[in-house]
């Protein structure tokens, strides 16, 4: 089986560890993530606030090649990757003057999209495609010794709220679940960690990092698991500066929840570029064993 | 041939503005057996009513068709009108102009040719009408109240005021329903129990009033003046004529569920009254807890009880009431915060309803009044209120008002003050909606005087942190997001229909809205009838109302209720089915769809002799609904003043 796939700029730069291990867990549950030709930048939250009908049709480009190729669905592992390509998707769906627009455009480049791809997020599609009776299958190492704060973010369910609720999303706990992991009661799973707030407006974006910090913690959390680059960037990469701003001591591994797969299948933790992540995520290796 | 006058009503602008009446006067003209046509403004005014009784005397008119508004309005009017003029009702005919084409188009053309057709087909159908007469029927003079709550109560007390005996049926072992649980009410702060429980007993003790508490209305035949309901009386264990309420039973019982009186704050026993006011004050078993029948074990209340008044094997019992009216009272359910998933499904222990927090501040609940965090018995600080949580909420397919939270979190916010003087309290609001006798003074009392602090915006977020809940919200009018960690959260949850209603309404043959809330017949002007003859509506089960305003829709339904008892007798309705007994084959298919019970098999004898079976329909307990008119395989039913042949002539002008 095989799902065409879309990595996004992150996850070829920064976030390296996530596009390992999800081709590594793909590869274990025996199906092929292959790589969409010529693809580029979603343009994540920022171009559509700003361009709105060029930056669809800037990521219309991806849909439309991933048509031409005859792909049902393309699969994103970043949630902004993911939200952006399905925007782009609904705009062309809904808006007949906007698709006739965007279609301009493509034609430059001699195409043409007609909306019959599916934008599908890695996540939804491990646990609604290939399921999680066959992800038990594959756990060697049960993570049964770590409590997992899952933390979805904003962009897998909101707005639209249609592979996962909304408020309360459960679908990375089913899977956490699955892999033997006790699932933290985690009320800030859903909320946003401020995504480019953090560069722009630190104060609101660190503050935010810190709730669902504390409440990770607060709720016994070993570690977090994220299925979102920039989720991942802000809740390991400023722990420091949210310790110095607010005098807490936080000290928590973040994973994207395709390292902690990886783990439980038993995939070796350089495979699944654990040692690239910034807090070190030695204690969560160590308890798997 | 009859001589048909045509009378076309502009109904103001309402159908002139769009159908060229003039030319459906002149195109009537020269419809068969038209004599004289013409059309007038408001044809139901005086004015317009005087025009056909002059146009009957001058043209010698004997079948009379006005196309104006729908016959549900104004049929009667104009049959009253006929009357005068000494011609049948029922030579009367009703083209529907308004809601059928006026009302649902702009195009005047293509209007004006439909109202031509409608026009012509009514008057198709008055040149083929009968004279119809209706019979006397009795009207048993006795009525229903389903639903103990203060509307049923009180609808209960007014008609048995008036001399007339009442039913009054309640689900659960006491009456009382919502307003029993609360503590103090709006706007002038009297102990709800200290107003309802001298109505309560009040209602006992009226020799007009049977009330059948632990008991559910089961079925109910029959029409206007004549049901006949079905009340199964579920089994409660004791025998009430024995039992002197000590109390012993449910002092010794060792089982504890949590209480529904107290909303899951407190608990009670498997043998229990719901509240020591409860009315009848003799306790039931809960036999899904009780041991005696889950494990058939125990058996102590029946031991401890000094009147022996336990009965295990007792039965349900199902009795049958003539009635002739019946007034539903079956009140609202709370709306279910847990479909809040921002507020984390409700989950936290902190988070409670604002009925929960009624059984929490009041002196008879499981706190005795004391109010205190549910998690650790804290006194809190900080408490939140949250309102219109499941109302005005599209997206909950909530969108309606629910009226009665603006008043009951302002009330709620002053019973805090009162126990708390130095508490923090807020309240988030969408907007403020107090429209009601010293309503909006009374909220201005709770902000102004006993310092509640409003913010105007929703809450985002609610999520445990410590020991405290974090509130995330914005505040939309200093334009600036909120977080406040409180102690207390308390949702103002909005009042939706009964979850059984439709049920209910099935069983009646009454309406619902989409929310399945009790349908009234006329928005604004007989807002306590139902579409069905001789049922009412009292309170709450109809659209969330508050207490004043549910103690007058039940009087209000009382008094229609002791209206139609006030006739000597009822005049059945003339519209309804006949059989043609001398084609009839005996099939019967009628009486398989006849909803009333109308149609019986009766055996006629033969010109030879013989005996064979036909359907009969009773003319008393039809309601011309014409099922069985179209079930009949022969055609030989017709539904009068609606007959096969009429219809046909319908048809065939509607094809022409």
């Amino acid at each position: 089986m095989k799902y065409l796939y879309y990595p996004g700029c992150s996850p070829e730069t920064s976030a390296l560890p996530y596009d390992m291990s999800a081709r590594e867990v793909a590869k274990a549950l025996g199906f092929e993530l292959e790589e969409l030709e010529d693809w580029n930048c979603c343009g994540a939250t920022s171009y559509i606030s700003f361009k709105d009908l060029l930056a669809s049709a800037v990521t219309a480009r991806n849909l439309a090649i991933a048509e031409k190729a005859g792909a049902e669905n393309i699969v994103a592992i970043c949630s902004a990757c993911y939200l952006g390509l399905v925007k782009a998707n609904n705009i062309t769906a809904k808006d007949p003057e906007w698709k006739e627009k965007i279609n301009k455009a493509l034609g430059a480049a001699g195409l043409e999209y007609h909306g019959t791809v599916k934008v599908r997020h890695f996540l939804e599609v491990i646990v609604k495609d290939i399921g999680l009776d066959a992800v038990r299958e594959k756990v060697t190492k049960p993570l049964t010794n770590i409590t997992v704060a899952s933390y979805s973010g904003c962009q897998l369910s909101r707005p639209y709220g249609d592979i996962d609720d909304e408020e309360f999303p459960e679908m990375m706990d089913e899977l956490m679940g699955a892999l033997g992991a006790k699932v933290a009661h985690f009320p800030q799973k859903g909320k946003c960690c401020g995504g480019m707030l953090m560069s722009t407006v630190p104060d609101v974006a660190l503050k935010l990092n810190k709730n669902i910090l504390l409440c990770a913690e607060e709720n016994g959390a070993d570690c977090i698991s994220t299925c979102c680059p920039l989720c991942q960037m802000n809740l390991e990469g400023y722990q420091g500066t949210i310790n110095n701003k607010f005098g807490t001591r936080f000290n928590v591994p973040v994973l994207y929840f395709t390292q902690l797969m990886g783990l439980a299948f038993g995939i070796p933790a350089e495979k699944l570029g654990i040692s690239r992540n910034l807090a070190s995520c030695r204690p969560v290796v160590v308890k798997v064993g | 041939m009859p001589r048909i006058g045509v009378f076309i009503c502009h109904c103001g602008i309402n159908i002139e503005k769009t159908v060229d009446t003039a030319k459906v006067a002149e195109a009537a003209r020269s419809f068969p057996g038209v004599v004289f046509a013409a059309d007038y403004k408001y044809m139901c005014s005086d004015p317009g009513q005087n025009m056909i009784l002059d146009a009957i005397r001058e043209y010698n008119l004997d079948r009379i068709v006005v196309g104006a508004c729908s016959p549900s309005l104004h049929e009667p009017t104009f049959q009253a009108c006929v009357a005068k003029a000494d011609l049948n009702p029922y030579f009367f005919e009703m083209a529907n102009l308004r809601e059928q084409v006026s009302w649902v188009t702009h195009d005047r053309e293509m209007a004006t040719e439909k109202a031509i057709q409608a026009v012509r087909m009514a008057v198709a159908k008055a040149g083929k009408s009968e004279p119809l007469a209706s019979q006397s029927l009795p009207i048993t003079k006795k009525a229903l109240v389903i639903g103990g709550g203060i509307s049923g109560i009180q609808a209960a007390l007014d008609i048995a005021e008036a001399g007339f005996p009442v039913i009054l049926v309640e689900r659960e072992p006491s009456i009382g329903g919502r307003m029993a649980q609360l503590d103090k009410t709006f706007p002038t702060l009297d102990c709800s129990a200290c107003i309802l429980t001298p109505k309560m007993v009040e209602a006992a003790r009226n020799p007009n009033i049977t009330i059948h508490t632990y008991a559910e209305v089961e079925n109910v035949a029959g029409f206007i003046g004549n049901f006949e309901v079905t009340i199964r009386k579920k089994a409660r264990s004791i025998d009430m004529s024995k039992c002197t309420g000590c109390g012993v039973c449910y002092e010794k019982c060792p089982v504890k569920v949590p209480n529904k009186f107290e909303e899951g704050t407190g608990e009670r026993k498997a043998i229990y009254v719901p509240f020591p006011q409860a009315v009848p004050n003799k306790p039931v078993i809960d036999r899904e807890v009780c041991l005696h029948f889950t494990k058939g074990k125990c058996g102590i209340c029946a031991k401890m009880c000094p009147a022996e008044a336990v009965v295990y094997n007792q039965e349900d019992e199902v009795i049958t009431e003539k009635v002739g009216a019946i007034i539903v009272a079956t009140g609202f359910d709370l709306f279910d915060t847990k479909r809040y998933e921002e507020y984390a499904g409700g989950a936290h222990p902190d988070m409670i309803t604002s009925l929960q927090f009624e059984r929490l501040i009041n002196a008879s609940g499981p706190t005795q009044g004391k109010l205190r965090r549910p998690s650790d018995g804290k006194e809190p600080e900080t408490i939140v209120f949250i309102q219109c949580v499941g109302s005005r909420d599209d997206k909950m397919g909530r969108p309606y008002c629910s009226r009665i939270c603006c008043m009951y979190t302002a009330k709620q916010t002053i019973l805090v003050r009162e126990k708390f003087p130095n508490a923090r309290i807020f309240v988030f609001f969408m907007d403020i909606r107090t429209a009601g006798k010293n309503y909006e003074e009374f909220c201005r009392r709770a902000i102004e005087d006993y310092n509640a602090e409003y913010i105007r915006g929703r809450v985002s977020k609610i999520y445990p942190s410590g020991d405290k809940l974090i509130v995330e919200g914005s505040d939309t009018i200093l334009g600036r997001p909120v977080e406040i960690a409180a102690d207390l959260v308390v949702l103002a949850a909005g009042a939706e229909a009964r979850a059984d209603a439709k049920d209910l309404a099935r069983m009646l043959g009454i309406q619902t809205d989409q929310y399945n809330f009790f349908s009234e017949a006329h928005a604004k002007l007989r807002p306590v009838e139902t579409m069905t003859g001789g049922i009412f509506l009292a309170g709450a089960c109809q659209f969330p109302r508050d207490i004043p305003d549910c103690v007058a829709s039940a009087s209000a339904s009382a008094a229609k209720a002791l209206a139609l008892f006030g006739k000597p007798e009822l005049a059945s309705l003339p519209t309804v089915a006949k059989v043609d007994e001398s084609r009839c084959s005996g099939c019967m298919a009628c009486l398989s769809v006849c909803p009333y019970s109308a149609v019986t098999m009766e055996e006629v004898k033969n010109k030879s002799g013989g005996i064979r079976e036909v359907a009969r329909v009773n003319p008393g307990v039809c309601q011309g609904c014409g099922a069985c008119a179209a079930a009949c395989n022969a055609g030989v039913i017709d539904l009068l003043g609606y007959t096969n042949e009429q219809i046909a002539c319908q048809v065939d002008a509607a094809l022409l």
